[in-house]
């Protein structure tokens, strides 16, 4: 733009008496940031009007400001309002801190209170494993006990009662021999626990002559809870017997210890 | 000092540059507020509030807005146009002098004192009667141009160019 040709338009005479618009204030602004010349223009014309109108005024207006500092309350040593000096702590630190302790605690609460549950969930996964596996023993003795009902009402097995002999004639067993399956299931419910370093031995005998073979130690008869064990007979058994023997078993069964004996009805 | 700098001052609440600014244009404010008033005391009371009003609200000035010899300008003329609207002012003074400003300047004896006297005498005794009232509308009555247009039934341009031409005879007198 042609700056004299502006600065000729008469437009800053009437920036300076305050007759222009606001949007043209702005832009008279505007163009004084741009053009330093514009800017000098300005002064000069406002130098002049501030004589021109300092002219009509016929008094000295000192004292008008002595009034106006009294009014405003001037102290005069020019420590201003902006030098009040504030506390050092507000109640905004106060209240601050005091959040951040409550926070604190609000925290580390929370952080008991989780590890707290991390715990429980663990006792209760423990109890749910115990309570499983009960449920597992529990379906192996109905199992167990589905397989001897299933036993006990089948006409195809023999039932040999075994009774207690010479000194352990208070002792008893049964035998359920199931011959198509070649297995026995041995009820030892009348035997006493075995003595510590001894198992019960379970044999099948042949009458004539006399014959015992073993059919295998009884090594779980203290744990087994109903004391029906099931034990593979693929034997022409005539009698079977038991008698107590070392742990491992023995050969040929000790006569002396034999509990008890049964002959198979034929 | 550097007007910006001492404007910025003064409305961080500086005393001393509120003193400065006062000694800048006191005498050209209490001119214009006279001028409309036409009395020594009422003109003086308006001076005091003039300034009490400009100390408190130093916040509202933006330079983006215009000069602050502006704004100082229109808080004077509006202040001092609101006191002879005022019931007392009128019930007081029934007839106000149509003197304009020049007659002011002419009659001021005060003016042999000051340096630049001579000079604005020397302007106004030459002024032309287009430039007097020209002068008088814009700046210290503050009417806006197209209030001036309308009011010297003159388009807007010439308003400007006319206020320029007289502007620069004053300039021409009173700065070289």
């Amino acid at each position: 733009m042609d700056i004299n040709a502006y600065i000729a338009s008469g437009v800053l005479e009437l920036y300076v008496a305050g007759a222009l618009s606001e949007k043209e204030n702005a832009e008279v602004y505007a163009l004084i940031q741009k053009h330093p010349e514009i800017l000098q223009e300005v002064l000069e014309i406002e130098a002049a009007v501030v004589k021109l109108t300092s002219s009509t005024s016929q008094r000295n207006n000192l004292h008008i400001l002595e009034n106006v500092k009294k009014e405003l309350g001037f102290d005069g040593n020019d420590t201003k309002v902006v030098s009040l000096v504030k506390p050092k702590y507000n109640w905004i630190t106060y209240t601050g801190w005091a959040a951040s302790i409550v926070l604190a605690f609000g925290l580390l609460w929370t952080v008991n209170q989780n590890k707290q549950l991390q715990t429980d969930i663990q006792v209760a996964e423990t109890q749910q494993s115990l309570l499983e596996t009960q449920i597992e023993n529990s379906k192996n003795s109905l199992a167990e006990a589905n397989t001897l009902i299933t036993v006990l009402r089948d006409d195809n097995i023999a039932r040999i009662p075994l009774a207690g002999q010479g000194n352990f004639a208070n002792t008893y067993a049964k035998v359920y021999w199931d011959k198509n399956e070649k297995r026995i299931f041995l009820d030892a419910q009348g035997l006493p626990d075995p003595p510590e370093g001894k198992v019960y031995q379970v044999w099948s005998l042949k009458l004539s002559p006399l014959t015992p073979t073993s059919l295998g130690t009884i090594d779980n008869f203290i744990s087994d809870n109903n004391k029906i064990f099931e034990i593979e007979n693929s034997n022409e058994s005539e009698a079977f017997g038991i008698t107590l023997e070392p742990a491992g078993g023995s050969e040929t069964p000790t006569m002396e210890f034999l509990y008890t004996l049964g002959v198979v009805a034929s | 000092m550097d007007l910006d700098v001492l404007i910025e001052k003064f409305q961080a609440k500086d005393e001393k540059a509120f003193e400065k600014l006062y000694a800048m244009y006191s005498d050209s404010m209490h001119g214009v507020i006279f001028n409309i008033v036409r009395d020594h005391g009422i003109a003086e009371e308006v001076m005091q509030d003039v300034f009490i009003k400009i100390w408190h609200k130093a916040d509202s000035y933006s330079k983006e807005k215009g000069r602050f010899f502006t704004w100082v300008l229109n808080i004077s003329r509006n202040a001092a146009i609101d006191k002879i609207r005022s019931k007392a002012f009128k019930n007081s003074k029934q007839n106000l002098s149509s003197d304009y400003f020049v007659d002011i300047i002419e009659a001021n004896d005060n003016l042999d004192n000051k340096t630049d006297a001579i000079g604005v005498k020397n302007f106004v005794s030459k002024l032309k009667q287009k430039c007097k009232d020209i002068i008088e509308l814009l700046y210290f009555k503050g009417y806006t141009q197209s209030e001036a247009s309308e009011a010297l039934d003159m388009p807007i341009g010439t308003v400007k160019t006319r206020n320029r031409n007289c502007i620069q005879e004053l300039r021409n007198m009173v700065l070289n």
